[in-house]
Protein backbone atom coordinates (compact mmCIF):
# COMPACT_ATOMS: atom_id res chain seq x y z
CA UNK A 1 0.00 0.00 0.00
CA UNK A 2 1.55 3.52 -0.78
CA UNK A 3 0.87 6.80 1.08
CA UNK A 4 -1.98 9.13 -0.19
CA UNK A 5 0.81 11.58 -1.28
CA UNK A 6 4.37 11.54 -2.22
CA UNK A 7 6.40 13.79 0.49
CA UNK A 8 3.74 12.88 2.83
CA UNK A 9 6.15 10.37 5.73
CA UNK A 10 9.93 10.07 5.99
CA UNK A 11 11.46 6.46 3.83
CA UNK A 12 11.80 5.23 7.63
CA UNK A 13 9.95 2.22 9.70
CA UNK A 14 8.15 3.44 11.58
CA UNK A 15 7.29 6.41 9.40
CA UNK A 16 7.36 10.47 10.62
CA UNK A 17 4.95 13.00 8.84
CA UNK A 18 7.34 15.69 7.03
CA UNK A 19 6.44 19.18 8.07
CA UNK A 20 8.41 22.19 6.46
CA UNK A 21 10.66 24.60 8.50
CA UNK A 22 10.93 28.02 7.17
CA UNK A 23 14.24 28.87 6.76
CA UNK A 24 14.26 32.07 7.94
CA UNK A 25 11.83 32.07 10.35
CA UNK A 26 11.84 28.60 12.03
CA UNK A 27 8.51 28.11 11.72
CA UNK A 28 7.45 24.91 11.14
CA UNK A 29 4.15 23.69 9.35
CA UNK A 30 2.76 20.90 7.44
CA UNK A 31 2.54 19.76 5.12
CA UNK A 32 6.15 20.70 3.71
CA UNK A 33 4.55 23.79 1.11
CA UNK A 34 6.27 23.79 -2.70
CA UNK A 35 8.51 26.43 -3.16
CA UNK A 36 11.99 27.29 -1.54
CA UNK A 37 10.71 28.92 1.46
CA UNK A 38 10.43 26.02 3.92
CA UNK A 39 13.12 22.56 3.99
CA UNK A 40 11.38 19.39 4.84
CA UNK A 41 11.33 18.85 8.62
CA UNK A 42 10.42 15.75 9.58
CA UNK A 43 8.37 15.69 12.84
CA UNK A 44 8.29 13.66 15.86
CA UNK A 45 5.84 10.82 16.47
CA UNK A 46 4.32 11.54 19.66
CA UNK A 47 1.56 14.13 20.98
CA UNK A 48 -1.07 14.87 22.46
CA UNK A 49 -5.08 15.47 21.32
CA UNK A 50 -5.57 19.21 21.14
CA UNK A 51 -8.91 19.09 19.61
CA UNK A 52 -10.86 16.79 17.97
CA UNK A 53 -14.14 15.92 16.26
CA UNK A 54 -15.82 12.98 14.63
CA UNK A 55 -17.06 13.48 11.01
CA UNK A 56 -20.37 12.12 11.09
CA UNK A 57 -21.64 12.89 7.39
CA UNK A 58 -20.11 11.87 4.49
CA UNK A 59 -17.93 14.51 3.03
CA UNK A 60 -18.83 15.05 -0.85
CA UNK A 61 -16.97 13.52 -3.86
CA UNK A 62 -14.79 14.94 -5.21
CA UNK A 63 -13.03 15.77 -2.99
CA UNK A 64 -13.52 13.05 -0.68
CA UNK A 65 -11.64 9.49 -1.87
CA UNK A 66 -13.24 7.76 0.99
CA UNK A 67 -15.21 4.70 0.49
CA UNK A 68 -18.86 5.03 -0.57
CA UNK A 69 -20.55 2.77 2.57
CA UNK A 70 -20.07 5.65 4.93
CA UNK A 71 -18.67 5.15 9.06
CA UNK A 72 -18.22 7.86 11.16
CA UNK A 73 -14.31 8.77 11.78
CA UNK A 74 -13.25 11.38 14.53
CA UNK A 75 -10.46 13.95 12.72
CA UNK A 76 -7.75 15.60 15.86
CA UNK A 77 -5.60 18.45 15.95
CA UNK A 78 -2.89 16.51 17.49
CA UNK A 79 -0.01 18.69 19.47
CA UNK A 80 3.71 17.51 18.56
CA UNK A 81 5.38 19.79 21.59
CA UNK A 82 7.99 22.38 20.25
CA UNK A 83 6.77 21.91 17.06
CA UNK A 84 3.55 22.34 15.13
CA UNK A 85 -0.55 21.33 15.81
CA UNK A 86 -1.36 18.68 13.20
CA UNK A 87 -4.74 17.83 11.53
CA UNK A 88 -4.84 13.93 10.95
CA UNK A 89 -7.45 10.73 11.79
CA UNK A 90 -7.52 9.26 15.14
CA UNK A 91 -7.63 5.01 15.31
CA UNK A 92 -8.40 2.56 17.55
CA UNK A 93 -9.87 4.38 20.19
CA UNK A 94 -13.74 4.66 21.04
CA UNK A 95 -15.52 7.90 20.04
CA UNK A 96 -16.31 8.45 23.82
CA UNK A 97 -12.57 7.95 25.36
CA UNK A 98 -11.03 10.79 23.20
CA UNK A 99 -9.93 13.23 25.44
CA UNK A 100 -7.82 16.81 24.92
CA UNK A 101 -4.56 15.79 26.36
CA UNK A 102 -4.66 12.63 25.70
CA UNK A 103 -1.01 11.24 24.35
CA UNK A 104 -0.68 9.64 20.94
CA UNK A 105 1.41 8.58 18.18
CA UNK A 106 1.53 8.52 14.33
CA UNK A 107 0.30 5.42 12.90
CA UNK A 108 -0.41 5.10 9.00
CA UNK A 109 -4.07 3.28 8.05
CA UNK A 110 -6.29 3.12 4.55
CA UNK A 111 -8.40 5.47 3.37
CA UNK A 112 -10.64 2.65 2.86
CA UNK A 113 -10.59 -0.26 5.28
CA UNK A 114 -12.35 -2.69 2.97
CA UNK A 115 -10.24 -2.02 -0.17
CA UNK A 116 -6.77 -4.12 -0.42
CA UNK A 117 -5.26 -1.35 -1.98
CA UNK A 118 -6.29 1.12 -0.54
CA UNK A 119 -3.99 4.46 0.31
CA UNK A 120 -2.81 5.19 3.51
CA UNK A 121 -3.41 8.38 5.36
CA UNK A 122 -1.76 9.17 8.56
CA UNK A 123 -3.26 8.92 12.13
CA UNK A 124 -2.84 9.16 15.59
CA UNK A 125 -3.52 6.10 18.35
CA UNK A 126 -3.97 6.28 21.77
CA UNK A 127 0.59 5.56 23.04
CA UNK A 128 0.64 2.22 24.14
CA UNK A 129 -1.93 0.37 21.24
CA UNK A 130 -0.67 -2.10 18.83
CA UNK A 131 -1.05 -1.06 15.54
CA UNK B 1 -15.21 64.57 6.25
CA UNK B 2 -18.44 63.84 6.21
CA UNK B 3 -20.41 60.40 7.20
CA UNK B 4 -21.66 57.73 5.08
CA UNK B 5 -25.37 56.98 5.21
CA UNK B 6 -27.62 53.96 4.35
CA UNK B 7 -30.76 56.07 3.16
CA UNK B 8 -32.18 52.65 1.60
CA UNK B 9 -32.71 49.17 1.86
CA UNK B 10 -34.27 45.81 0.46
CA UNK B 11 -34.44 42.24 0.86
CA UNK B 12 -35.23 39.20 -0.68
CA UNK B 13 -36.46 36.56 1.42
CA UNK B 14 -33.68 34.25 2.27
CA UNK B 15 -34.14 30.41 2.54
CA UNK B 16 -35.10 28.33 -1.12
CA UNK B 17 -36.57 30.06 -4.23
CA UNK B 18 -37.13 27.62 -6.30
CA UNK B 19 -37.69 29.12 -10.48
CA UNK B 20 -35.34 32.31 -9.27
CA UNK B 21 -31.69 32.31 -9.72
CA UNK B 22 -29.55 34.18 -7.09
CA UNK B 23 -29.33 37.02 -9.74
CA UNK B 24 -32.90 37.51 -9.69
CA UNK B 25 -33.31 37.87 -5.93
CA UNK B 26 -30.26 40.18 -6.26
CA UNK B 27 -32.63 42.38 -8.68
CA UNK B 28 -35.37 42.12 -6.42
CA UNK B 29 -33.60 43.51 -3.19
CA UNK B 30 -31.88 46.39 -5.71
CA UNK B 31 -35.63 47.47 -6.54
CA UNK B 32 -36.95 46.97 -2.87
CA UNK B 33 -33.59 49.48 -1.50
CA UNK B 34 -34.47 52.25 -4.67
CA UNK B 35 -38.16 52.21 -3.58
CA UNK B 36 -37.54 52.39 0.18
CA UNK B 37 -34.70 55.40 -0.98
CA UNK B 38 -37.12 57.11 -3.00
CA UNK B 39 -34.50 57.50 -5.52
CA UNK B 40 -34.39 55.68 -9.38
CA UNK B 41 -31.82 53.38 -10.88
CA UNK B 42 -30.71 56.23 -12.91
CA UNK B 43 -30.05 58.10 -9.83
CA UNK B 44 -27.35 55.70 -8.64
CA UNK B 45 -23.65 56.63 -9.30
CA UNK B 46 -21.81 53.43 -9.07
CA UNK B 47 -22.53 49.71 -7.31
CA UNK B 48 -19.93 47.47 -5.90
CA UNK B 49 -21.89 43.59 -5.97
CA UNK B 50 -20.93 40.46 -4.20
CA UNK B 51 -21.75 36.87 -5.21
CA UNK B 52 -19.76 33.80 -4.42
CA UNK B 53 -22.01 31.60 -6.72
CA UNK B 54 -24.57 32.94 -8.33
CA UNK B 55 -22.72 34.67 -11.82
CA UNK B 56 -21.34 38.36 -12.27
CA UNK B 57 -23.06 40.69 -10.41
CA UNK B 58 -22.58 43.63 -12.99
CA UNK B 59 -24.82 41.73 -15.20
CA UNK B 60 -27.98 42.77 -12.98
CA UNK B 61 -27.42 45.84 -15.40
CA UNK B 62 -29.50 44.48 -18.28
CA UNK B 63 -32.50 44.13 -15.79
CA UNK B 64 -32.13 47.31 -14.03
CA UNK B 65 -30.97 49.41 -16.87
CA UNK B 66 -28.08 50.53 -19.01
CA UNK B 67 -27.47 53.80 -17.47
CA UNK B 68 -23.88 52.80 -18.00
CA UNK B 69 -22.97 53.40 -14.15
CA UNK B 70 -19.99 51.98 -12.96
CA UNK B 71 -19.95 48.27 -11.65
CA UNK B 72 -17.68 46.18 -9.31
CA UNK B 73 -17.47 42.74 -9.03
CA UNK B 74 -16.46 41.81 -5.12
CA UNK B 75 -15.64 38.04 -4.35
CA UNK B 76 -13.92 38.22 -0.94
CA UNK B 77 -15.15 34.42 0.47
CA UNK B 78 -18.07 34.92 3.56
CA UNK B 79 -16.59 38.93 3.50
CA UNK B 80 -17.36 39.32 -0.14
CA UNK B 81 -20.89 41.92 1.42
CA UNK B 82 -18.24 42.97 3.46
CA UNK B 83 -15.90 44.10 1.12
CA UNK B 84 -18.40 45.22 -1.27
CA UNK B 85 -19.78 47.96 1.40
CA UNK B 86 -16.32 48.54 2.70
CA UNK B 87 -15.74 50.18 -1.00
CA UNK B 88 -18.89 51.79 -1.72
CA UNK B 89 -18.59 53.90 1.32
CA UNK B 90 -14.97 54.65 0.40
CA UNK B 91 -16.28 55.70 -3.06
CA UNK B 92 -18.56 58.28 -1.37
CA UNK B 93 -16.47 59.32 1.35
CA UNK B 94 -13.69 60.00 -1.07
CA UNK B 95 -15.71 62.94 -2.78
CA UNK B 96 -15.80 61.01 -6.26
CA UNK B 97 -19.65 60.03 -5.85
CA UNK B 98 -22.90 61.00 -3.98
CA UNK B 99 -25.33 58.27 -4.47
CA UNK B 100 -24.79 54.71 -4.99
CA UNK B 101 -25.67 50.63 -4.09
CA UNK B 102 -23.70 47.80 -2.45
CA UNK B 103 -25.65 44.60 -2.85
CA UNK B 104 -25.27 40.94 -2.15
CA UNK B 105 -27.08 37.92 -3.47
CA UNK B 106 -26.10 33.95 -3.58
CA UNK B 107 -27.89 30.48 -4.37
CA UNK B 108 -26.28 27.38 -3.41
CA UNK B 109 -26.60 24.14 -4.38
CA UNK B 110 -28.07 22.01 -1.16
CA UNK B 111 -25.50 20.45 1.80
CA UNK B 112 -22.50 21.87 2.75
CA UNK B 113 -20.09 24.13 1.02
CA UNK B 114 -18.09 21.76 -1.24
CA UNK B 115 -14.39 23.08 -1.34
CA UNK B 116 -11.76 22.41 -3.39
CA UNK B 117 -7.81 22.41 -1.99
CA UNK B 118 -6.27 24.14 -4.68
CA UNK B 119 -9.13 27.07 -4.23
CA UNK B 120 -7.33 27.27 -0.74
CA UNK B 121 -3.94 27.07 -1.87
CA UNK B 122 -3.65 23.11 -0.36
CA UNK B 123 -2.56 19.62 -1.64
CA UNK B 124 -5.31 17.75 -3.10
CA UNK B 125 -4.85 14.88 -0.92
CA UNK B 126 -6.15 16.97 1.50
CA UNK B 127 -9.82 16.85 0.15
CA UNK B 128 -8.96 13.42 -0.65
CA UNK B 129 -8.84 12.41 3.14
CA UNK B 130 -11.97 14.10 3.87
CA UNK B 131 -10.93 17.19 5.40
CA UNK B 132 -11.90 20.40 3.46
CA UNK B 133 -15.11 20.37 5.04
CA UNK B 134 -16.42 23.60 7.53
CA UNK B 135 -18.08 21.98 9.86
CA UNK B 136 -15.33 20.08 10.83
CA UNK B 137 -12.96 22.91 11.40
CA UNK B 138 -16.05 24.83 13.13
CA UNK B 139 -16.48 21.99 15.23
CA UNK B 140 -12.80 21.50 16.41
CA UNK B 141 -12.22 25.01 17.06
CA UNK B 142 -15.35 25.12 19.37
CA UNK B 143 -14.78 22.14 21.05
CA UNK B 144 -11.02 23.73 22.31
CA UNK B 145 -12.60 26.83 22.76
CA UNK B 146 -14.91 24.79 25.22
CA UNK B 147 -12.21 22.82 26.63
CA UNK B 148 -10.00 26.25 27.56
CA UNK B 149 -13.24 28.54 28.84
CA UNK B 150 -15.59 26.32 30.35
CA UNK B 151 -18.43 26.68 27.80
CA UNK B 152 -21.12 23.85 28.62
CA UNK B 153 -22.73 22.36 25.21
CA UNK B 154 -25.74 23.75 27.14
CA UNK B 155 -24.63 27.16 25.70
CA UNK B 156 -24.65 25.72 22.55
CA UNK B 157 -28.42 25.00 22.60
CA UNK B 158 -29.08 28.41 23.78
CA UNK B 159 -27.73 30.23 21.30
CA UNK B 160 -30.07 27.83 18.66
CA UNK B 161 -32.87 28.48 20.94
CA UNK B 162 -32.29 32.20 20.79
CA UNK B 163 -32.08 32.12 17.05
CA UNK B 164 -35.21 30.52 16.00
CA UNK B 165 -37.36 32.00 18.08
CA UNK B 166 -35.88 35.44 17.34
CA UNK B 167 -36.33 34.48 13.61
CA UNK B 168 -40.24 34.07 14.25
CA UNK B 169 -40.60 37.49 13.82
CA UNK B 170 -38.10 38.60 10.86
CA UNK B 171 -40.25 38.08 7.43
CA UNK B 172 -37.10 37.79 5.72
CA UNK B 173 -35.49 34.80 7.81
CA UNK B 174 -36.01 30.84 6.45
CA UNK B 175 -36.69 28.90 9.47
CA UNK B 176 -38.97 31.00 11.36
CA UNK B 177 -40.39 27.66 13.69
CA UNK B 178 -39.49 28.19 17.17
CA UNK B 179 -37.34 25.00 18.32
CA UNK B 180 -37.10 23.72 22.24
CA UNK B 181 -33.43 23.06 23.97
CA UNK B 182 -34.51 19.57 24.47
CA UNK B 183 -34.81 18.84 20.25
CA UNK B 184 -31.85 21.08 19.82
CA UNK B 185 -29.83 18.94 22.35
CA UNK B 186 -31.43 15.67 21.39
CA UNK B 187 -30.97 15.89 17.49
CA UNK B 188 -28.65 13.73 15.54
CA UNK B 189 -24.51 14.74 15.98
CA UNK B 190 -23.44 16.56 12.42
CA UNK B 191 -19.71 17.26 13.77
CA UNK B 192 -19.15 16.58 17.78
CA UNK B 193 -20.49 18.57 19.90
CA UNK B 194 -22.91 20.38 17.22
CA UNK B 195 -26.33 18.85 16.33
CA UNK B 196 -28.15 19.61 13.30
CA UNK B 197 -29.74 22.93 14.32
CA UNK B 198 -26.52 24.26 15.83
CA UNK B 199 -24.79 24.93 12.33
CA UNK B 200 -26.68 26.75 9.81
CA UNK B 201 -26.78 25.73 5.66
CA UNK B 202 -25.83 27.50 2.61
CA UNK B 203 -29.36 29.36 1.27
CA UNK B 204 -29.65 31.94 -1.00
CA UNK B 205 -31.01 35.40 -0.88
CA UNK B 206 -30.50 38.85 -2.21
CA UNK B 207 -29.34 42.22 0.23
CA UNK B 208 -29.25 45.43 -1.44
CA UNK B 209 -28.40 48.94 0.66
CA UNK B 210 -28.28 52.51 -1.10
CA UNK B 211 -25.80 54.86 0.75
CA UNK B 212 -25.12 58.19 0.17
CA UNK B 213 -23.23 61.39 1.17
CA UNK B 214 -24.63 63.15 4.40
CA UNK B 215 -25.99 65.80 1.94
CA UNK B 216 -27.44 64.07 -0.64
CA UNK B 217 -28.92 62.37 2.66
CA UNK B 218 -30.46 65.46 3.18
CA UNK B 219 -31.74 66.18 -0.13
CA UNK B 220 -33.37 63.13 -0.45
CA UNK B 221 -35.51 64.36 3.01
CA UNK B 222 -35.65 60.91 4.75
CA UNK B 223 -34.66 59.58 8.05
CA UNK B 224 -30.78 58.14 7.45
CA UNK B 225 -28.52 55.90 9.36
CA UNK B 226 -24.82 56.60 9.90
CA UNK B 227 -22.33 53.93 9.05
CA UNK B 228 -19.81 54.84 11.37
CA UNK B 229 -17.04 52.47 11.07
CA UNK B 230 -17.06 49.66 7.97
CA UNK B 231 -13.37 47.76 8.16
CA UNK B 232 -12.52 44.34 6.37
CA UNK B 233 -9.57 42.91 7.89
CA UNK B 234 -6.69 39.31 7.30
CA UNK B 235 -5.46 37.04 9.94
CA UNK B 236 -2.76 37.60 11.66
CA UNK B 237 0.01 35.17 12.44
CA UNK B 238 -1.21 32.31 15.13
CA UNK B 239 -5.12 32.46 14.09
CA UNK B 240 -6.62 28.64 13.55
CA UNK B 241 -8.43 28.71 10.36
CA UNK B 242 -11.15 26.84 8.46
CA UNK B 243 -8.87 24.40 6.02
CA UNK B 244 -6.01 23.90 8.40
CA UNK B 245 -4.03 20.96 7.81
CA UNK B 246 -1.64 22.29 10.77
CA UNK B 247 -1.67 25.32 13.32
CA UNK B 248 1.23 27.18 15.18
CA UNK B 249 1.27 25.90 19.12
CA UNK B 250 2.06 29.49 19.86
CA UNK B 251 -1.82 31.16 19.61
CA UNK B 252 -2.38 34.37 18.42
CA UNK B 253 -5.47 36.29 17.72
CA UNK B 254 -8.14 36.25 14.82
CA UNK B 255 -9.10 38.71 11.42
CA UNK B 256 -12.54 39.24 13.95
CA UNK B 257 -9.76 41.09 16.65
CA UNK B 258 -8.31 42.97 13.97
CA UNK B 259 -11.13 44.41 12.36
CA UNK B 260 -13.15 45.01 15.34
CA UNK B 261 -10.34 46.45 17.72
CA UNK B 262 -10.28 48.75 14.15
CA UNK B 263 -14.00 49.42 13.34
CA UNK B 264 -14.18 50.74 17.25
CA UNK B 265 -11.17 52.92 16.90
CA UNK B 266 -12.88 54.75 13.34
CA UNK B 267 -16.09 55.17 15.23
CA UNK B 268 -14.42 56.38 18.18
CA UNK B 269 -16.91 54.35 20.91
CA UNK B 270 -16.56 50.80 22.86
CA UNK B 271 -18.37 47.71 22.86
CA UNK B 272 -20.07 48.93 25.83
CA UNK B 273 -21.99 51.83 23.88
CA UNK B 274 -23.21 49.02 21.15
CA UNK B 275 -27.55 48.58 21.75
CA UNK B 276 -27.67 45.73 19.28
CA UNK B 277 -25.24 43.74 17.34
CA UNK B 278 -25.38 40.55 14.62
CA UNK B 279 -22.29 38.18 15.23
CA UNK B 280 -21.30 35.68 12.44
CA UNK B 281 -23.42 32.49 13.53
CA UNK B 282 -22.64 30.13 11.02
CA UNK B 283 -22.89 27.69 14.12
CA UNK B 284 -24.14 27.78 17.59
CA UNK B 285 -20.38 28.22 19.41
CA UNK B 286 -19.48 31.02 16.44
CA UNK B 287 -21.94 33.21 18.32
CA UNK B 288 -19.90 32.48 21.41
CA UNK B 289 -16.42 32.78 20.45
CA UNK B 290 -17.15 36.13 18.52
CA UNK B 291 -19.14 37.67 21.36
CA UNK B 292 -15.35 37.83 23.01
CA UNK B 293 -13.72 38.15 19.47
CA UNK B 294 -15.45 41.16 19.20
CA UNK B 295 -14.72 42.09 22.53
CA UNK B 296 -18.70 42.20 24.08
CA UNK B 297 -17.36 40.01 26.94
CA UNK B 298 -14.01 38.04 28.33
CA UNK B 299 -13.25 34.30 27.13
CA UNK B 300 -15.71 32.24 29.40
CA UNK B 301 -18.11 34.72 30.51
CA UNK B 302 -20.35 33.27 27.88
CA UNK B 303 -21.52 30.58 30.00
CA UNK B 304 -23.38 33.02 32.27
CA UNK B 305 -24.01 34.90 29.83
CA UNK B 306 -26.74 32.90 28.06
CA UNK B 307 -27.68 31.01 31.50
CA UNK B 308 -29.38 34.57 32.48
CA UNK B 309 -30.38 35.06 29.11
CA UNK B 310 -27.78 38.54 28.46
CA UNK B 311 -28.32 38.67 24.53
CA UNK B 312 -32.10 37.95 24.46
CA UNK B 313 -34.00 41.06 22.96
CA UNK B 314 -35.19 43.06 25.76
CA UNK B 315 -31.48 42.43 27.48
CA UNK B 316 -28.43 43.75 27.89
CA UNK B 317 -27.05 42.99 24.46
CA UNK B 318 -29.36 41.63 22.19
CA UNK B 319 -27.59 39.35 19.56
CA UNK B 320 -28.78 38.09 16.29
CA UNK B 321 -32.14 39.67 16.39
CA UNK B 322 -33.35 37.76 13.29
CA UNK B 323 -31.87 34.68 13.74
CA UNK B 324 -28.87 35.12 12.43
CA UNK B 325 -27.07 32.62 10.18
CA UNK B 326 -28.86 30.21 12.30
CA UNK B 327 -32.31 31.31 11.29
CA UNK B 328 -31.96 32.77 7.41
CA UNK B 329 -29.01 30.72 6.13
CA UNK B 330 -26.07 31.45 4.15
CA UNK B 331 -26.12 32.86 1.00
CA UNK B 332 -22.22 34.38 0.88
CA UNK B 333 -22.26 36.83 -0.74
CA UNK B 334 -25.79 38.37 0.53
CA UNK B 335 -25.01 37.11 4.47
CA UNK B 336 -23.33 40.11 5.97
CA UNK B 337 -25.03 42.57 4.28
CA UNK B 338 -28.38 40.90 5.92
CA UNK B 339 -26.84 42.22 9.25
CA UNK B 340 -26.55 45.28 7.77
CA UNK B 341 -29.95 45.39 6.68
CA UNK B 342 -31.36 44.05 10.20
CA UNK B 343 -29.28 46.67 11.79
CA UNK B 344 -30.69 49.53 9.98
CA UNK B 345 -34.35 48.05 11.08
CA UNK B 346 -33.57 47.66 14.25
CA UNK B 347 -32.31 51.46 14.74
CA UNK B 348 -35.44 52.76 12.37
CA UNK B 349 -37.83 50.71 14.96
CA UNK B 350 -39.34 48.58 12.47
CA UNK B 351 -38.50 45.16 13.89
CA UNK B 352 -41.87 44.62 14.99
CA UNK B 353 -41.84 41.42 17.33
CA UNK B 354 -38.46 41.47 17.28
CA UNK B 355 -37.47 44.93 17.94
CA UNK B 356 -34.97 45.86 20.41
CA UNK B 357 -36.66 48.37 23.11
CA UNK B 358 -35.65 51.89 23.99
CA UNK B 359 -34.97 53.27 21.07
CA UNK B 360 -31.54 51.66 20.16
CA UNK B 361 -28.95 54.09 18.79
CA UNK B 362 -26.14 52.34 17.80
CA UNK B 363 -25.72 48.58 16.11
CA UNK B 364 -22.33 46.02 15.41
CA UNK B 365 -22.52 43.75 12.43
CA UNK B 366 -19.27 41.16 11.98
CA UNK B 367 -19.03 38.27 9.34
CA UNK B 368 -16.09 35.79 9.69
CA UNK B 369 -14.75 33.44 6.82
CA UNK B 370 -12.83 31.57 5.08
CA UNK B 371 -9.60 31.40 4.82
CA UNK B 372 -9.27 34.10 8.02
CA UNK B 373 -11.11 37.42 6.67
CA UNK B 374 -13.64 39.18 8.67
CA UNK B 375 -15.83 42.76 7.97
CA UNK B 376 -16.96 44.98 10.84
CA UNK B 377 -19.86 47.77 10.89
CA UNK B 378 -20.97 50.07 13.09
CA UNK B 379 -23.74 51.92 12.50
CA UNK B 380 -25.47 55.24 14.46
CA UNK B 381 -28.88 56.75 13.99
Amino acid sequence: MRPIAEGLFTDEMPPRLVGGRHLTTGRIVFPCPPGKAYEPYPLGRSGTVWSYTIQRYRPKSPPYLGPEAFRPWPVAYVELPGEVIVEARLTNVAFEDIKIGMPVELVQIPLDPDAPDSVLIPAFQPVGDKQ
Amino acid sequence: MSDVCIVGIGIHPFGRTDGLSGMEQGVYSVQQAMKDAGVEWADIQFAYGASDSAGNPDTMVENLGLTGMQFINVRNGCAAGGSALFSAQMAIKSGEFDLGLAVGFDKHPRGAFNALPSEYNLPEWYGEAGYMITTQFFAAKVTRYMHEHGISPTSLGRVAEKAFRNAVHAPHAWRREPVDLETIMNAPLVSDPYTKYMFCSPAEGGVALILASEKKARELGKPFIRLKAATMRTRPPGSFEVFAPSIDIKRGGSATNIASRDAFAIAGIGPQDIAVAQLQDTEAGAEIMHMAENGFCKDGEQEAWLAEGRTEIGSQLPVNTDGGCLACGEPIGASGLRQVYENVVQLRGDGGGRQVPNNPKTAYSHVYGAPGVSAVTILER
